[in-house]
Parts: structure tokens; sequence; C-alpha cells
């Protein structure tokens, strides 16, 4: 009997930290692991007993790439707790936030993270030595910088902004700031179109999996902030439901839970795939054209496809961020009144992270005391889907010799732009007790 | 450097219980980014490339605050291996926002979070990493400042000591003409007790600051409790606001122990203001 391991240690180019086990037996894959070995840091537990108000600044914290996304999915979950509305003009301000931090976290992953894979490189640092991928990594840079800039002109700094607040911002920035970047803006959103065209030569591993996508939809908006929970399997729901649709549960090799659909018991996959394959026809005129120029074959179910996936998205938010500079008015007031003295109540909320779904669920007591909070990240939905794809993916790379099949493994991993440090914060909150 | 032959400086970037957010920083440095990798060589850098050279390093920089067995151990290693150690943000350096266990029962948390507890080892507090090993040089902030690790890089080229302001926010405040969101507005600010670094965006947000950088040197921290209570505070909220991101920090974690002293024995008194 021949036995195997594969294992890789301490995965690279991904956020947070993790490894991957898989054991082989003649020639037969005998088990899976992706394990999350970042340590939990209790956000759950610890956000009892703050006030409401300090959630989205806290719940940043749980990542330094997507913190926006976290401050979105709180505040819209604390304003439902809480009976309110935002001013108008908030609405689209979070968009254009939002906006941004897609742009530096989807070009973060594709060029720094994604694709050294596919052309042969360790980092994109290697890829900057060699002339002729050099002006790309350039362009990179710049990309994440105008996303970054965006953010930080709305949310005072790239990482963890603190300008977004329960009922809309603390402060509406000018709109002469704004205008200011509608040249880099436009920049790039015709380099993204040619990043998507550029990524379109790339050579993919010939692999597909049979999936069950879940996003937001949105009646005529691409999801960002709102929208009806859907999936390819004809789920639709509001998003206040998202715990009667999921079930997750504890797996002794990992600090982060599995997500499992309800309905079937199986993965689901979260993310700019899901999104693209569930709202193409919301993605911005650019994105539809350059996808429908590259002859992209839709649904994407080939997960190394994903970097096309975000490269059209990194378009889409490129022409959206424009639109929504050229039509900016600052919103006045910035912030709806919260209720004084605060009252109790409860509310849900899930927006798209980059890396897809984030639902927050918080309950307040008549102090404005947080009695619980329940966080469901994107990654730690995505990790049962990701051990399911390795359970069909090694067998075709058995043969490779073994660094090749490790890195192999290794690549498809990083497809799915795993955001380690967000899924160990997965924590349930309210066990079953027999 | 004291190596007789010339060589670039070797920096290594290791992480521990945090966001990721700090150690982003310097992939952050668009504008500088190609130039430091062209100065130094970047031998480990896991979020950034799967290349690692063995140590020692000239400097580690190490983001993340110690809260397992094995964080320990493995901090341990990194220290023998590196030269110089800096901490990186507020997780290394206080503790970070998860040092809010430190007040509480870790496997209550344990308990009431996962299902099943056993299979999860987490150490009672989150220690910075002074606590368990010596620790040459401190970036504050969550997360740290740009200006302040590329000072860092540079100085670190060419030999002199990074240039990190030690004075309040409000120092930052004045220079950049904020109004005083204390005085003009009645609004609750650390920033009289906060170490300069972010740049005093808050304030300039219309927001009080909460804290990132951690205590200034020699911070009076109970007076500015005090003054949040004639702000009309209750000592609870006084505590909450000390003990935040940078609560473990010694001074900010006094103050929060000062006025929780107050919180209790104010008691019932406090339960219905909070």
């Amino acid at each position: 009997m021949s036995e195997r391991r594969i294992a890789v240690d301490a995965l690279a180019r991904v956020e947070g930290e993790g490894a991957l086990r898989v054991m082989v037996q003649d020639h037969r894959v005998t088990d899976i692991q992706l394990r999350i070995y970042e340590p939990p840091r209790f956000f759950e537990a610890f956000l009892r007993g703050r006030r409401y108000q300090e959630a989205p600044d806290l719940t940043a914290r749980i990542c330094g790439i997507c913190p926006v996304a976290y401050q979105m999915s709180a505040a819209h979950a604390l304003e439902k707790a809480m009976g309110v509305t935002p001013p108008p003009g908030v609405r689209e301000l979070r968009r254009l936030f939002y906006c941004g931090e897609w742009i530096s976290s989807h070009v973060l992953h594709i060029f720094l993270l994604h694709l050294p894979d596919f052309l042969g490189h360790e980092s994109a640092l290697g890829m900057a030595a060699d002339p002729r991928l050099r002006p790309w990594v350039e362009r990179a840079l710049r990309m994440k910088q105008i996303g970054n800039r965006l953010v930080t002109l709305i949310g005072g700094r790239e990482i963890h902004p603190v300008n977004a607040c329960v009922g809309g911002f603390y402060r509406a920035p000018r709109r002469a700031d704004l205008a200011a970047m509608e040249p880099d803006l436009a920049w790039g959103l015709e380099t993204a179109v040619e990043a998507v065209r550029f990524a379109a030569g790339l050579e993919y591993p010939d692999f597909e999996a049979d999936y069950e996508f879940v996003s937001l939809r949105h009646p005529d908006e691409y999801p960002l902030n709102e929208g009806r929970l859907v999936s390819s399997a004809g789920l639709d729901a509001a998003v206040e439901d998202f715990e009667r649709h999921v079930i997750e549960e504890q797996v002794a090799h990992s600090n982060a839970l599995h997500a499992r659909r309800a309905e079937t018991g199986r993965s689901y996959l979260v993310g700019p795939t899901s999104r693209v394959n569930l709202n193409f026809d919301r993605l911005s005129p650019a994105a539809q054209s350059v996808a429908r120029e590259i002859g992209l074959a839709l649904p994407i179910r080939n997960p190394f496809r994903s970097l096309l996936a975000r490269g059209l998205e990194t378009v889409h938010a490129f022409e959206e961020a424009l639109a929504l500079v050229r039509a900016y008015v600052p919103p006045a007031p910035p912030r709806a009144p919260l209720p004084d003295p605060p009252r109790a109540g409860a509310g849900a909320h899930a927006t798209e992270a980059p890396r897809g779904l984030l639902y927050h669920r918080y309950e307040v007591d008549d102090r404005g005391l947080v009695a619980s909070a329940r966080i469901v990240p994107p990654t730690s939905q995505n990790l049962k889907r990701i051990e399911d794809d390795l359970w069909q993916f090694v067998p075709g790379v058995l043969d490779l010799p073994h660094e090749e099949a490790t890195w192999r493994c290794e690549q498809l991993v990083r497809c799915y732009d795993p955001c380690i440090s967000c899924a160990t914060h997965f924590l349930r909150l309210h066990i079953a007790r027999a | 450097m004291t190596t007789a032959r010339r060589r670039k400086p070797t920096l290594a970037v290791f992480k521990f219980a945090s966001c990721d957010g700090c150690q982003l920083t310097l992939l952050d440095c668009e504008d500088e980014l190609l130039t430091v990798a062209g100065e130094v060589e970047i031998a480990y850098f896991l979020e950034a490339s799967r290349q690692t050279a063995p140590g020692p390093y000239d400097v580690a920089l190490v983001e993340g605050s110690i809260t397992t067995q094995e964080e320990v151990e493995r901090l341990k290693e990194v220290r023998q291996q590196a030269r110089l150690l800096v901490a990186i943000g507020a997780c290394a350096t206080a503790g970070g926002i998860q040092a809010l266990r430190n007040w509480a029962d870790v496997a209550e948390f344990t308990r009431v979070v996962y299902a099943r507890p056993e299979h999860i080892h987490a150490l009672a507090q989150s220690v910075p990493l002074s606590e368990v090993v010596p620790v040459d040089f401190e970036l504050r902030g969550c997360p740290i400042s740009k200006r302040h690790l590329v000072d860092l890089v540079t100085s670190l080229l060419i030999g002199r000591k990074p240039q990190v302001p030690t004075h309040s926010v409000c120092v930052e405040c004045k220079r950049r003409g904020t109004v005083c969101v204390m005085v003009a507005h009645g609004v609750p600010c650390l920033g009289p007790a906060t170490q300069a670094g972010c740049g005093a965006i808050c304030p300039a947000y219309h927001r009080g600051c909460y804290g990132c950088f951690g205590p200034m040197e020699l911070p009076n921290a109970a007076s500015l409790g005090t003054q949040f209570l004639a702000l009309g505070l209750s000592p609870g909220e006084v505590v909450r606001a000390f003990r935040s991101i940078n609560g473990y920090a010694p001074a900010f974690r006094a103050a929060g122990a000062k006025f929780g002293r107050e919180a209790r024995t104010g008691g019932a008194r406090e339960a219905g203001r909070e």
C-alpha cells in the first residue's frame, strides 16, 4: 500500500494563515483538510456590551483587506435594528465607497496574489523584475492606488476608515475633492478593460465543478449594499432570512466553521464568480461589452477563471465610480439622527464584500448595548466549497511530480481569494443543545 | 549594518493574531513598493510571495498579538532569527482589540461561541509581543501609518533612528487647523491622551478620536476621563472609551480600571444611564 501526503504548511499569497493537507492512499484521496490555524479573536463575544455605534469601527478590525464591507454590513443591520433610514445621497456615497474597496481588493488579488501563478512567478515583485511584465505591475499598483484614494477621500484612510457610521457618514466629502478623481477613474476604467483583454489570453487549467452560486440580486443595480439573496438553484429570499437557508458546523481541523445550504446540505459558492453568473445583466456597459468581446462563456464554472470575473467587476467598479463621482451631490445632512434614548431592536443585513456575501445580525438592548452579534464572512462560506473542489481536483494532479502537484493544489485554493483572517472570526453564538 | 560585504538588508514579515491590515500597509505603499523591493531583500512575506528564504533576517516586522501557546513558541523562534524585531500595529504593541478578552472569561467566550470548545486552544489573554520577547522598536496604530513604515525602512537603510512622534493627536489637529470637537461641540475625544501618527483623521471628520495609536508619552488619562464625565458620559462609557483598540496598553488599562471602580461603586445608579 502506498501512502502519500501533500502538505502546504503555510499558504502563501492569501490573507491570513491556513494550511492544506491532502492524504492519498493507493492513488485514492482519503482525506482533505483546509486547516485554518489563524487563532480565534472572539469578535462576536466581545461585541456584547459595547455600544451599537461602535460596531462599524470594531468589526472593521476583522479584516484589513475589506474593512469597508464590515462597516457597510454593520451599519445597514443596525439601521434596521434602530428603525433609521439614512438621508438621501448616503446610499450613492456608500456605493462609491464600496467601489473603492472593490477596486483595491480585486486589483490586489488579480495582479499581486493570483496572476503570478499563471505566469510562473513566485510573486508580483518577481513579475516586476521581468521587463515584459513590469508595465502591468506598475499599472496594477496605480489602479490599486486609485481605489485606495477613493476610500481615503470618503473614509479618511484606506485601512479601517473612520467616516462610516450607523445612519450614514460623519462628514460628506467635498464635491471638488471627488471631482478631482475623474481623470484617474477614467484612466482606471480604460486600464481595467485592457487588463481583462490581457487576462483573457492567459492559459487556464482545464477544470470545472458543479456549483450552487449564491449572491445578492437587486432589481436594477449590480449588487453591492442591497438586494435579495438568490442562487442558481432557485433560492430567492430576503437577506434577513439568511440563517434559514444556511447551516454552519464546526470541524475539528479548523478554527473557522463550514457553511452548507440548509435545503440540500451541500456546499455553495459566494464571490465574484457567483455575482457575475447571477447578475451579468446588471454589469456596467463597458464590463458587459468586454466580456462579449473576449467571448466569455457563462456561467463560469472553472474556479481559475474567477480571475476574469474579478476583472469584469473591476471594470464595473471603475465605471460606476466614475458615474457616481460625476453625479455627486454631498448629502446634507450626511447622517440620520439615531433614537435618543436608544431603543431595543434587532436587525440583520448582508452586503457583497469583494470576496462575497457578508452577513451581520445584531440584537441591541434598551441601553443601546449590543446583546448578541453574529457575523458570517464570505471565506467561511466558501471553505467547504474549496475542500469539495480539492476532492475533485486532486486525482487529476496525482501523476505530476510531488512539488508540482502541491503547487497546483495551492493555486486552486488561491483562486477563491481566501481571506483567512476573516474566516476564523466566524463564530457560532447560539449553540444547539441536545 | 555591520557586515563587511555590501549586501541588501533582509526583511521578513510575520503575522500573529490580527487582521492583516498592518502588513497590507506595505503593499499599500504603491509609490514606494517597487523602490523598497529594490533596496531590501524581502526574504519572508507570505502575503506577497510563496518564495521564502531562511533566516536570520536583519529586520522582522511582526504584526498581531499573542493569543495561543503555539504563537508564544513561534514568536520566540522569530526573535531568534531577527537581528531587529519591530512590532507593527496595535495588536503587536498592545494586544489589539482582541485583548478585550483580558477582562472576560475566555472559557466562557469559547463555550458561548463554539459548539465544540474542546477543539479551540486560546490563551486567557491577548498580549503584546513585548510580554513574550524583547522588542527593538514599535510602530503604533490600527493600522500603522504608511509614512512611519516608509520612514522605518529608510532609517534602516541609512542607519538612523526612525522618527516617530510621541506627542498627542491634539498637536496634529492644531497643525491641520481642525476645530476642537471636544471644546467646540462637546464630543468626547481621546486625542489629548493619544499618540499622534494618524494625522488626526477623526476630528477632521467631525468625530472624536478613538485611540488607534494608543497612549502618548506621559498621558493624563485620568484627567481626560474626568472631563468625559463632565461632558455627561457615565463611568461605564468612560471605561469603554479607554478599553478599546488599545485598551490593554498600560496607561489606558489603568484609566479603564480607575473608571471601572467608579462604575461599580456607582452601581445601580449607572445601570439606568448607560
